[in-house]
Formats: structure tokens, sequence, C-alpha cells
């Protein structure tokens, strides 16, 4: 058995141990981030620890995805 | 019975177009009109942000009216005025000042919505009652190895977790109750309940790895 046959609620439930950062240096970071990424740039390597995080995390990781959204229809308006 | 939908459409104004950009947010640390003026500029840009954030979550509100949706943004934008007017100093450079204003208005809009939705139900608090989460027993197509891998989780919550910590991963995994809604009631904040829950998985998968499934930490 390996990990990508788990079940995703065993998955929530036991994490994983890629390195990651907290919710207080996420919100810090994640302006930053969502600009790399929205740039095209390796917005991972740059900021690591925030994507393990986002997957540990569902309040922060919808918070990304908003920035991102918003950002993305300003660009359009 | 959700009350009647009399307030503009929130749609038109979450997608309206932003307030101004950059230069003006120098305002923001001088003195009198200059100040006032950029203060109410950025308040501009954070209730956009927040009734972005109110529009998209609005589907867990069901019950709120448009009016109700826009004052819930409203107090959002308000709260994050205050939280970046608090911290202007923090404002390093590394995106735009106007993506970093926006993620504290969505912070706080996030927050409100996540409360505002949870705040007739009940959390159940008792670290023990994971027991009667059967989503984690195994199903009728789970083999032996599932079978023997769940029993190692369940004993690994049982006996390698304290009690906080099996309070926290219960209710944020199992229950699906939203950090922000436990910091709440726990009179805790995130950031610190989410250290909790790392460190309750890190020792659930250590207990499970020893329990002879070594995959769990590849």
């Amino acid at each position: 058995m390996t990990d990508r046959d788990l079940d995703p609620a065993l998955k929530r439930l036991l994490g994983s141990d890629e390195p990651e950062i907290g919710c207080d240096e996420c919100f810090a970071q994640l302006d930053r981030y969502v600009e790399l990424e929205l740039a095209g740039a390796p917005a991972d390597e740059l900021v690591p620890g925030l994507r393990a995080h986002f997957v540990g995390c569902p309040a922060c990781a919808e918070e990304h995805e908003s920035l991102r959204a918003l950002l993305e229809l300003d660009s359009v308006s | 019975m959700p009350a009647p939908d009399t307030n503009p459409d929130v749609s038109a104004l979450a997608s309206a177009p932003a307030p101004g950009l950059e230069a003006w947010y120098l305002d923001l640390h001088a003195q009198g009109a200059a100040r006032e003026e950029a203060v109410a500029r950025l308040h501009g840009l954070l209730l956009r942000a927040a009734r972005f954030e109110v529009f998209r979550r609005r589907g867990s509100l069901p019950q709120l009216s448009a009016v109700e949706l826009d004052e819930l943004a409203e107090d959002a934008a308000d709260d994050a005025a205050v939280s970046v007017l608090r911290r202007l100093d923090d404002f390093r450079g590394e995106s735009s000042f106007r993506t970093w204003a926006y993620k504290f208005a969505l912070l706080e809009a996030a927050v409100k919505v996540r409360r505002r939705a949870w705040r007739d139900r009940e959390v159940t608090l008792d670290p023990e009652r994971w027991e009667s989460f059967a989503h984690i027993g195994p199903g009728p197509d789970d083999d032996a190895e599932t079978e023997a891998l769940l029993e190692a989780v369940r004993e690994g919550i049982r006996t390698a977790l304290t009690p906080r910590q099996r309070q926290v991963l219960v209710a944020t995994v199992l229950e699906g109750v939203p950090i922000d809604v436990l910091a709440e009631r726990l009179d805790s904040n995130r950031n610190a309940l989410y250290k909790l829950l790392h460190d309750a998985r890190r020792r659930l998968r250590a207990h499970v790895a020893d329990a002879g499934f070594p995959e769990v930490n590849e």
C-alpha cells in the first residue's frame, strides 16, 4: 500500500510529512506567493512550505484561492 | 425563511472595478486631509475584497438576505481597515500594496462567514467522541491490510495523542469544523490550533508507521 492509495479522509487525518509553515507565516507570505504564481514564477521554490500548508489547512487554502481569484478579476476589469 | 432580496445585486458590487492603485498608500502615513482621503480609499479597496469573499461563500449562508450579506462585508472591511492601519509598517513591498491589503479583507470576511455559518451549530468538544465516527472504520470492500491500517489509526488516536490534540483533530478533520470556528469556541487562535493539529498528525503518523505502515511517513 502506498501513500497514494490512502482514502482521502484518512489522508486528511494523517496529514503530510512535507515541511510546512504555520498559519501566521502563511498569511505573511500569501500576497507575495500569489503574485509570483500569477506572474508564472516558481512560487513553491521561492516561498517553500506554503503549498504543503494549503493541503493541511483548508481555511488558508480557501483564502489563497480567493486572493488569486480576486487578482485575476482585477487583471481583466 | 430568508429575508427577501431587496439589496442591489451583490455580484455586481463584488465585481466593481478596483479603486485606484498604489501611490496613495503613502498618504496613510501622513496627517490631516491627505490621510483621511487615503484611509477612505483603503476602505473602498477592502470593502471590494470583503464583498468579493462574502459573495463567493454566500452558499454557506442561505438564511441571509443580500442586505445582511453586505452588512457582513462592511463589518469585515471595517475590521480589516483597523488591522491594515495597525500593521502598516509590516508592509515591505514584496507584493503590491493592493494585494497586501486585500488579504486582510479576505481573511476577515472568510472568518466572519465561517463563524456565522456555524453560529447555531453544535461543535462536539468531547475528545472521546471520535469513536462514534464510523467513516474511518473498515467498509465492506476493505481488505485485511486496510482494516489493519484503520485499526492502527484508531489505536493511535486513542493512545498517542493528548486529549487536546484528539479534540482538535476530531473537530477539524472528522467533524469538519472550520478552524476559526473551533478557535472561537476554545478561546484560541488559528495559528495555535493548527500547530496542535500539525503535532497531532505527526504523532499519529509515527504511531501508524511503528505499527507496520511506514509508507504514511514517505
